[in-house]
């Protein structure tokens, strides 16, 4: 035994100390060759887009901070040769940017309608805080009567003028309005041209097909040329009633388009089993299907509202003033106008909804992972 | 319903449920009542119409068709003056929409899959930057950004005196347009044109006559590069054998203003900016999407199979990602196309400024006017549909 023991001539009774990975492949060199300069190609590439980014990245920088003009009271401040952006138009304007021409003293009840909404719309976005049902009644049916209470200044309140709205103010009710009624329409709509009825079939096809099939800007003259003649003579709308008439209705044929979605995702079993269990066409949609399929569309109805959102800077073209038609009304100030005027208020608007878009897509994002359960079909 | 009371007392007794709760009676009973609603609905809203016009006096019909426009437009296809018909002014308008929906989608496809495949690159800074341009251009509204390139960026260009020259004085770059060069075709040029035809229709032919021989034998053909050359050689050689029948008129400055040469328009520059680089978001996002759709699988059992890198994309991943990627890119060229219409905000003449704002203004047919603008882009959306859902059919592969 000893023998034996004694000819083998090595043993490792340790681990080999651990090394670490060769310089090449680690730290900020490793981390540079996988990710910038991993074959010829890849180099020539980071190297053009660092080139690309050294020739346009300080400019924007100089323009939008170095060389901006911050404070000021009038074009003046703004106007010499390398002027960048000029924040103070914004700085002075931004009341209006927000509220229109919305009565200084009346702010506060669009800030209240605010307040209401945002108390309503945070806990029904947080997926873990309860009472879902009676939240969407709030943000449905109870807001919007308060918010009109509120905005139009009802119940002895002042009375405010739709043509006095502007800004960001309209922009919000024209988004909110649009989605809030085309949320009911869409889901008729989807069940309309999902049904075995022939004519009911035939009609939502037709409505949503030609919806979706026309440009919205045709949709807003429509409703502001068109709608008026269709109505008995005694009868007028304001402006914006009528471009959110139109709104409405172009965004419930694509929201039925989602909600028709979210229905098909279904299995089979789900509608055969409300039925096996005696529920009605109407309680098996209301407490078995409808609840299903509208969570698994959540990424789809944001996205919609994304588009929504965007879209209704067309009012402008109608003459109604979102938050793109103030900005865009402001330049020509003889007070502010100036070559750099337009550029910082476009990059103005551009942000606050780059803000509002942005986060919506991160959360539309973020639903979609949630309701991943990981097994497709 | 008025039948419901006696009907169910007669079924009463063959054992069957009442008629309110026979669902083919109620499904008839709703769809009258729907069609019933439709009816009145429609009804309602003609007679108010008609009503209402002929209170204010405005004629209806599509008479106004044959009338004088009497108005100037900027950019022109087809021959148009002031005393053309209203009809060659709708004709201009939709010229003019179908022009710019075609170089928008032209250019937002090309960049759409660049931007898209530069956001599954496995280099960080084309990732990042590809990853920042979608974001940033598909989360801003698109008419904002319209102006923006129109009044922020074009509008603020030198006049013609200080226009930037670019390609050695052949390009002009001013406040109003884009100034390149022309050729005009002399004598002999047609042949030029046809010889290029003829190379365009043998690239066709060749590609058809090399998928079947390859479908026979096996054996491919270098399609792109004979085609390629064909069609550059062919009218290469006729140019040189007709003498090079064109002159090239270049853009000159003259007193204020330039003349000569080709100009493209602000309006049209900044419409062509506007909606490619934003459709091209959205593409980008399909093409990524359709792309990374393929399962990794497909990939390695090409290189398992001896397929170079180049192959397996074009042979493998891409046929198979098109199948994803196409239904959503049809939706896109239709947003595109609708999209264009917001070229009424910067005053290019396309089909929603001329006929739905001049025409309408002039003629106040708001109902004709505007249901045929509706009309025309119905159309469009259907027969693109419908075209793309021929060609997905034709990609599609067939499963099992």
């Amino acid at each position: 035994m000893d023998n034996q023991k004694e000819s083998i001539a090595f043993l490792r009774a340790a681990n080999a100390p651990t090394m670490p990975p060769p310089v090449s492949d680690r730290g900020v060199i490793g981390w540079l060759r996988a990710n910038l300069f991993a074959s010829p190609r890849d180099s020539v590439l980071s190297i053009l887009v660092l080139l690309l980014l050294v020739w346009v990245v300080p400019p924007i920088f100089k323009w939008a901070v170095t060389n901006a003009v911050w404070n000021g009271t009038s074009r003046d401040d703004c106007i010499g040769p390398e002027v960048g952006a000029c924040w103070a138009f914004v700085k002075a304007k931004f009341g209006q940017f927000i509220y229109g021409r919305y009565p200084i003293e009346e702010r506060w009840r669009v800030n209240l309608t605010g307040l209401l909404l945002i108390i309503g719309l945070v806990p029904i976005a947080m997926p873990t805080v309860p009472y879902k049902r009676e939240n969407a009644v709030y943000l449905l049916i109870v807001f919007p009567i308060l918010a009109f209470i509120l905005l139009t200044g009802q119940l002895g309140l002042e009375p405010v003028e739709t043509s006095r709205w502007g800004g960001l103010l309209v922009t919000l009710v024209v988004a909110i309005v649009g989605i809030v009624v085309s949320f009911p329409l869409g889901i008729l709509l989807a069940l309309g041209r999902r049904s075995e009825m022939p004519v009911i079939k035939m009609f939502s096809i037709i409505f949503i097909e030609f919806w979706r099939g026309v440009p919205l800007i045709t949709v807003l003259f429509m409703s502001s040329v068109m709608l008026p003649l269709f109505l008995p003579a005694d009868v007028s709308f304001d402006k914006l009633l009528r471009a959110l008439i139109g709104v409405a209705l172009f965004s419930s044929a694509y929201m039925a388009e989602v909600i028709r979605g979210g229905l098909q995702a279904i299995p089979k079993g789900q509608y055969e089993a409300a039925n096996a269990m005696g529920l009605t066409f109407w309680q098996g949609t209301r407490l078995v299907t409808m609840p299903q399929a509208l969570t698994l569309v959540i990424p789809g109805i944001v996205n919609t509202f994304i588009g929504l959102f965007k879209d209704t800077s067309l009012v402008l073209i109608i003459g109604l003033f979102d938050l793109l038609g103030i900005v865009q009304q402001n330049m020509t100030d003889p007070n502010w106008i100036s070559p750099v005027t337009p550029a910082t208020g476009f990059v103005f608007a551009a942000f606050v909804f780059f803000i509002f878009c942005f986060g919506m897509s991160r959360y539309s994002a973020y639903m979609e992972r949630r309701l991943d359960t990981g097994h497709k079909r | 319903m008025a039948n419901s009371s006696d009907a169910a007392a007669g079924v009463a007794d063959s054992g069957r449920v009442s008629l309110i709760y026979d669902p083919k009676v109620r499904s008839y009973f709703f769809q009258a009542l729907t069609v019933i609603v439709v009816v009145y609905i429609l009804y309602t809203g003609v007679t108010n119409a008609v009503d209402n016009l002929a209170r204010a006096g405005i004629a209806s019909g599509f008479g106004f068709f044959g009338d004088r426009a009497g108005f100037d437009i900027g950019q022109t296809l087809i021959h148009y003056t002031n005393d053309s018909t209203y009809f060659t002014a709708f004709m201009v308008g939709l010229t003019n929409t179908l022009l710019v929906a075609a170089i928008g989608i032209f250019f937002a496809t090309i960049i759409g899959f660049v931007v898209g495949l530069a956001r599954l690159s496995k280099n960080y800074l084309v990732q990042k930057l590809a990853t920042v341009y979608v974001e940033t251009l598909r989360n801003i509204p698109l008419l904002l950004q319209l102006l923006f390139w129109y009044k922020a960026v074009l509008a603020v260009l030198p006049s013609p005196r200080g226009a930037h020259a670019l390609f050695g004085d052949s390009v002009f770059l001013n406040n109003r347009g884009l100034y390149l060069p022309r050729a005009i075709g002399e004598e002999g040029s047609g042949l030029v044109w046809i010889a290029l035809l003829v190379g365009l229709a043998m690239w066709v032919v060749i590609g058809m006559w090399s998928r079947k021989r390859q479908m026979e034998t096996g054996q491919q053909f270098p399609v792109f590069l004979t085609g390629l050359g064909l069609t550059i050689a062919l009218p290469l050689i006729a140019f040189i054998i007709t003498g090079a029948p064109f002159v090239v008129d270049y853009a000159r400055l003259e007193g204020f203003n330039m003349v000569g040469g080709r100009v493209i328009q602000p309006e049209f520059m900044a419409l062509i900016l506007g909606i490619s680089l934003y459709t091209a978001s959205f593409i980008a996002e399909i093409v990524r999407a359709g792309i990374l759709a393929v399962s990794h699988g497909q990939t390695e059992a090409a290189f398992a199979l001896g397929l170079r890198p180049n192959h397996t994309s074009r042979l493998v991943i891409v046929p198979q990602a098109m199948r994803v990627i196409i239904p959503p890119l049809t939706s896109q060229y239709l947003n595109l196309t609708k999209n264009s219409s917001l070229a009424v905000a910067i005053g290019y003449p396309d089909l929603v400024a001329v006929f739905g704002g001049t025409v309408l203004n002039q003629t106040g047919q708001a109902v004709e006017v505007i249901s045929i603008t509706m009309l025309v882009y119905l159309t469009i959306s259907l027969l693109t549909s419908s075209f793309m859902n021929w060609f997905n059919s034709r990609v599609a592969l067939v499963e099992r």
